[in-house]
């Protein structure tokens, strides 16, 4: 019976949870830079300050972060609020039942976000939180709308609020464009700010695939091998169909 | 050879045929020696199936097939273990290169007439293989346990729990459950790494040995054994598959690896396509995707489940979907028989001929292209088309291979 039951709630349940996640705003380009090491680590500082804290990515452990230059030292004494060991999973202490109460979902874990939304989403998203007051956070979302979450760098970005206007499409109607608007500045500027998420983009990036660095290196010397094969075996192989007419 | 190897492998000769084989095989299986660009394919298919089961064996010591772990386990294998990440996108990669390479082999099959007398046993052989592969790259697809797994999965299920009468009751034999759950992922598992890469395993070794009885085909599409030198009984268009092919072979490895590795080390995903992006979104039985996608080798197929919208002949439209998604695998079982040209090969084949077989590629990739989008009007009636296109190749086959204009065959293999 409980089977049945579950089954049909997956058939009631399912156009309504299938939630706007998707949306047509155009998104911005992320200038992301992989290799940038000191880009990696302020990201990380972002992410452990602000996201870690209702998010997980516990598929990582803190130790992976020597990858962007950190020491065992330095990644417990600045990155690990939670008084875990250096090679534990970043975890986080939410329970997913209150998270559920508090915010309606339980906040996604962020270890492969980046390879899922894409940093361009990410970016965008980061960046076009404004205030709403019909929802239950007094936060709403260009990118994504009724995002359960709230706008947690609203003290970097300041407040934005949203302006509809009516564009004329020059075939003699009109469409609707949405736009943010600055309302209360927060203490970093515009350029800051985008900064600040691209570096923390960069990081959930690397988050996504902490092997990608290591796999484009190793890539290009397994290219170069292949070359030197290539010319080889051709030799080899005109060499052995020289006698077949 | 040194007198001691040599009285090695007596000793083996007299209790098992090793030399016999070698030669049956390999230094004495003579194949056409007019091969060309697309002869590599059925060897690449052999170094992929390798690479899979090498690859696959070290993914299990670290998989969990637990639908509460197995989305974890696969991305412990893609950071903790050393090089997990490496074996798990040759793995993937594989999957679709795999894909790649037999439609490829298939394709040549289709120019060439391959599937033609003495050889309809061995092209059957094969599509048992294409079938046996297909069962495979759905059961691994649904491992990793991510959005695109389980709905994807869903998808499957629920055509075949639309057969009639017996549909309900294979579904939940093959799943053990009502519902696609741990119990099934178990299941789908023991499938993945036993059940049916055995069976290819077997296949594939059948499939040799049948295209060993009869020879290779080749470009010309004409026997090379009717023209024998009546000396030695070798063809002479014949040249001996080792050293000559496989040298050229590994040649052809090296270019395919070369593709190979440049998708695994630079775009793993592929832009999706190798690596869906929803499937690193866990499974989430309660809310499904705004789009399922398959991966792009089944999109011909989805395509074509998606394209039937009405009820027809008391069959209900989904049932339709299943029957021509079913047929437009199968039916490719029928070319021996379809096929009533004088000739084999494309070469001599004439223009209705080629215009068909220009007309069915086409007609794939737009499928192909639709399946992987989200259904409009105009996209569903594109693939209605498509559908019958697609179709209208093989049905009308015997009609339009028997009245086109054809060439004369050479006697002897051609450049």
């Amino acid at each position: 019976m409980r089977k049945i039951t579950s089954i049909l709630l997956v058939f009631c349940l399912a156009p309504l949870v299938a939630f706007a996640s998707g949306s047509d705003v155009k998104l911005d380009h992320a200038q992301i830079h992989p290799s940038d090491k000191l880009s990696l680590q302020r990201g990380a500082q972002t992410f452990v300050n602000y996201c870690l804290s209702c998010h997980s990515a516990e598929y990582m452990r803190y130790n992976r972060l020597r990858d962007i230059g950190l020491t065992e030292n330095q990644i417990s004494d600045n990155l690990i609020f939670t008084g875990q060991k250096v090679g534990e999973l970043m975890t986080v202490a939410m329970k997913t039942k209150d998270a559920k109460q508090w915010l309606g979902v339980a906040p996604p874990d962020l270890s492969v976000i980046a390879r899922s939304r894409g940093p361009d989403w990410l970016y965008t998203y980061l960046r076009k939180f404004y205030r709403d007051e019909s929802t239950a956070t007094g936060w709403n979302n260009l990118v994504f709308d009724k995002a359960a979450m709230p706008h947690v760098l609203y003290q970097l970005q300041g407040e934005q609020s949203l302006m509809v206007k009516n564009v004329d499409d020059g075939h003699g109607g009109t469409h609707e464009v949405k736009e943010l608007k600055l309302d209360k500045p927060g203490t970093l500027s515009k350029t800051e700010y985008d900064a600040y998420v691209t570096d923390l983009v960069n990081f959930l990036v690397y988050l996504g695939e902490p092997a990608a660095t290591k796999r484009v290196q190793l890539g290009i010397i397994v290219m170069l091998f292949l070359f030197a094969m290539l010319g080889l075996t051709y030799a080899l192989k005109q060499e052995y169909w020289k006698d077949v007419h | 050879m040194s007198k001691r190897l040599e009285s090695m492998i007596g000793w083996i000769d007299a209790r098992f045929p090793l030399t016999a084989n070698w030669r049956a095989h390999l230094s004495e299986y003579y194949a056409p020696k007019n091969f060309n660009f697309w002869y590599y394919f059925g060897s690449l298919a052999m170094l992929v199936l390798v690479n899979q089961l090498l690859t696959g064996i070290f993914l299990t010591m670290n998989y969990k097939p637990d639908a509460s772990m197995a989305f974890a386990s696969v991305e412990y294998i893609m950071r903790d273990v050393n090089f997990g990440w490496l074996i798990r996108y040759m793995h993937s990669t594989g999957a679709s290169m795999f894909f790649v390479v037999v439609y490829l082999h298939m394709f040549r099959g289709m120019m060439y007439g391959s599937y033609r007398k003495p050889r309809e046993l061995l092209w059957l052989i094969g599509m048992g293989i294409f079938f046996v592969l297909m069962m495979l790259a759905f059961t691994g697809y649904i491992l990793p346990w991510g959005q695109m797994s389980y709905w994807g999965a869903q998808v499957i299920i629920s055509m075949i729990g639309a057969i009639p009468v017996v549909g309900e009751t294979l579904s939940n034999w093959l799943l053990g459950d009502f519902m696609l759950s741990d119990a099934a992922l178990n299941r789908f598992f023991a499938y993945h790494v036993v059940t049916l890469p055995v069976l290819l395993v077997v296949l594939v070794v059948v499939h040799i040995l049948a295209l060993h009885e009869v020879g290779s085909n080749n470009p010309d599409g004409i026997e090379i054994k009717a023209n024998k030198d009546p000396v030695t009984h070798i063809p002479v268009d014949g040249i001996p598959f080792h050293p000559y092919y496989s040298v050229k072979d590994i040649f052809g490895v090296v270019v395919f690896l070369m593709l190979f590795t440049g998708i695994i080390f630079f775009a793993p995903e592929m832009g999706g396509y190798f690596l869906e992006y929803n499937n690193f979104v866990p499974a989430n039985t309660l809310q499904t995707p705004d789009h399922i996608a398959p991966v792009w080798y089944f999109t011909p197929y989805y395509s074509m489940l998606r394209a039937v919208t009405v009820n027809f002949l008391w069959i209900d439209a989904k049932l339709w979907g299943i029957v021509l998604m079913g047929g437009s695998v199968a039916i490719f079982a029928l070319l021996p028989w379809l096929d009533r040209s004088p000739v084999k090969s494309i070469r001599y084949k004439g223009p209705i001929f080629k215009f068909a077989l220009t007309l069915f590629v086409i007609s794939v990739f737009v499928l192909g292209y639709l399946g992987t989008k989200s259904p409009t009007p105009l996209y569903t009636l594109l693939a209605q088309i498509f559908t019958v296109v697609y179709f209208a190749f093989f049905i009308l086959m015997p009609w339009y291979s028997k009245i086109d204009k054809t060439k004369p065959e050479p006697t002897r293999v051609t450049e």
